[in-house]
């Protein structure tokens, strides 16, 4: 129970740590992602830069919303936004610092997945191959083509095996200029990620720090105070089922004094604890009695004594509480064999 | 549970080698980084300086930036740096120690990928082969400027088939990568040196001075982490009190509803405790529309007076 206890405090004091692990591992899941995928260019004129650009920006979107799905605190979030106001007040900043926070680890992987993509530069080949510049990299003086004649040879460059151009541009230079461009744009996009995140880790100490402390031991008070409600909740439904399931069979045995007027019994002073236990069911036909009760006629969920008045019940909600010994009765009938 | 003690304990009093670990980790990430990078040289006269140049050093700028945003004790040398004086002196030595330390483990991935790069020699060979004197080499005698510049440009790429067999090509190659690798041998030497040396000479200026400046910027850093987790127990305590205090009053109100009950000798005196007074379908569904509709306010000052 301590070591529980321990582990859950670990993860509660960093629980950032928790999700910096699951923001890691979506990112290393979208590299393999990305290279178990079969990319297939079309090598069709309009095709391909729908492809290219599909693959390049499509599953990103999905990595991020993914990111957010997968982010616990989601729920969490959005429960603090919509509740209403009540006795205590709701703080602006401590949502906004809730959300940014998710919103930043949800966009590693996607971030991850157009760096690795455009560093390959499979996409952009597959993409713009149409728009080749022919006049500077290849033979201008080829054999008059019509525009879309070029096109469609420019559109088979990714695919080597058909690809029959090799008089208009040579298939290596084209591709290598073109793989060229597409890894200056990736490192130019890691760049600017890079700068852009130490720039926001590196300016928040300089302005508002006292806000942000406020903010995030507010938003970890709300996460802890929703699982300490339900650890209580839990033990309170534990508590409340221990007593009514005790209820429930001391309702039987009173019952079975009610139905026989005379219940033999042998030795009464030395009824220890576990014939204490037994709660007056002992033998089998009681048994399989207070079984098929508890199956066809569980009792209401109102742990007050039968013998109690009830009928004050809780002004105003719900229905009065059912007399709880009317279902029992005809159960009685049954005859131990003792 | 012992076990996780002594870890957390560990990485507590050592964050300068969980610091080495992360800074470890960069330089073989760089490393694998660039074998699985797939270079591949433009070989066109204006594109194979830049692509060359980028390729040797915007990575290591991005690895420069990684280092320090993975560094947990810069953001604690920020704070440090332009917190308000306070009823605390700020001592600017520890901050000068604090900024020293990051910079050198920041520093450690990216000479890992030049040097890296250097030895392996592409991407020199890639930006200088357009700058080669074409009279060195034999076999570029009769050939006009231009078609020189042409040529030499496609010297990185082998898999041309003119360019395969013409021995002037290899030669050009080969020249480059010896000086690339010269350079990198000898970067690599002169900054081991230097490491030796303001290792070893360090403790004969100002050890004591040093001594301080180390012992405080740990403090800071140990102090800062003792403060999140006192807080994280501060508020599991807080919300304890605040959902005790809720179950309490939500049992106040039952009660004052039941004005004709009482609950003499109800058995179980230990489970009534724990229900709080809760003993109904109903109620507990009022509990849970409670504290949905109205959470109680952040206040449990009343419950630490009773």
């Amino acid at each position: 129970m301590d070591k529980f206890r321990m582990i859950f405090q670990f993860f509660q004091s960093n629980q950032e740590s928790f999700m910096n692990g699951i923001c890691g591992i979506m990112a290393l899941a979208s590299t393999q992602m990305y290279s178990a995928f079969d990319f297939n260019c079309p090598c069709l004129p309009h095709y391909n830069m729908a492809y290219g650009l599909g693959i390049l920006l499509l599953p990103p979107f999905i990595l991020f919303l993914l990111g957010f799905v997968l982010n616990n605190n989601i729920s969490m979030l959005a429960e603090e936004w919509r509740r209403p106001q009540g006795q205590r007040g709701k703080d602006p900043a401590v949502l906004r610092y809730m959300f940014c926070s998710m919103a930043q680890r949800a966009m590693i992987a996607p971030a991850v997945w157009v760096s690795v993509t455009l560093l390959d530069g499979k996409c952009i080949t597959c993409a713009f191959c149409t728009s080749v510049p022919v006049e500077n990299l290849g033979n201008v003086s080829h054999p008059l083509l019509s525009q879309g004649e070029i096109q469609r040879v420019l559109a088979r460059i990714p695919c080597k095996d058909i690809y029959n151009g090799q008089e208009l541009i040579a298939n290596e230079v084209a591709v290598r200029y073109l793989r060229c461009i597409s890894q200056a744009l990736g490192w130019c996009f890691v760049l600017l990620m890079t700068t852009l995140a130490f720039l926001v880790r590196s300016l928040r100490p300089c302005f508002s720090q006292a806000a942000f402390l406020k903010s995030r031991y507010w938003s970890h008070y709300i996460d802890i105070e929703r699982k300490l409600f339900d650890e209580t909740c839990a033990e309170h439904a534990r508590s409340f089922a221990k007593v009514c399931i005790q209820q429930f069979f001391e309702g039987m045995s009173t019952d079975l004094v009610a139905a026989h007027c005379h219940l033999p019994r042998k030795a009464p002073e030395d009824a220890g604890e576990a014939s204490k236990k037994l709660l007056g069911i002992t033998d089998r036909g009681t048994m399989n009695m207070a079984l098929k009760s508890w199956h066809r006629c569980k009792p209401p969920l109102n742990l007050h004594s039968p013998a109690l008045p009830s009928g004050n019940g809780w002004v105003g909600e719900g229905q009065p509480p059912v007399h709880p010994s009317v279902p029992r009765r005809e159960t009685a009938s049954y005859y131990s064999l003792v | 549970m012992d076990r996780f003690r002594m870890i957390f304990q560990y990485f507590q009093s050592n964050s300068e080698s969980v610091m080495n670990g992360i800074c470890g980790l960069l330089a073989l990430g760089s490393v694998k980084m660039y074998t699985s990078f797939d270079f591949s040289c433009p070989c066109l006269p204006q594109y194979n300086m830049a692509y060359g140049l980028g390729i040797m050093f915007v990575p290591p700028v991005i690895l420069f930036l990684c280092g320090l945003i993975l560094n947990r004790q810069s953001l604690v040398m920020l704070d440090e740096w332009r917190r308000p004086q306070g009823h605390r002196n700020k001592d600017l030595a520890v901050i000068r120690y604090m900024c020293s330390s990051i910079m050198q483990r920041a520093m450690v991935a990216p000479v890992v990928w030049i040097i890296v790069t250097l030895l392996d020699g592409k991407c020199l060979i890639c930006a200088f082969s357009g700058s080669m004197d074409p009279e060195k080499f034999v076999g570029f005698a009769n050939v006009s400027p231009v078609q020189v510049e042409q040529l030499l440009a496609k010297v990185p790429c082998k898999d041309n088939e003119l360019m395969r067999n013409n021995m002037s090509h290899k030669a050009v190659s080969r020249y480059l990568r010896c000086w690339s690798q010269a350079l990198g041998w000898s970067i690599l030497l002169i900054l081991i040196v230097a490491a030796f040396l303001a290792r070893w000479l360090r403790p004969c200026f100002n050890q004591a001075a040093l001594l301080q400046a180390r012992h405080w910027s740990n403090y800071i850093d140990i102090e800062q982490k003792i403060f999140e987790e006192t807080c994280c127990e501060h508020s599991r305590l807080f919300a304890h009190k605040c959902i005790l205090h809720f179950f309490e009053s939500m049992r106040q109100e039952i009660k004052l509803h039941r004005f004709n009950f009482s609950r003499e000798g109800e058995g179980d005196e230990g489970e009534e405790d724990l229900l709080q007074g809760i003993t109904d379908q109903d109620q507990v569904n009022k509990l849970l529309k409670t504290w949905y509709y109205e959470k109680p306010p952040l206040d449990v000052s009343q419950a630490t007076q009773r």
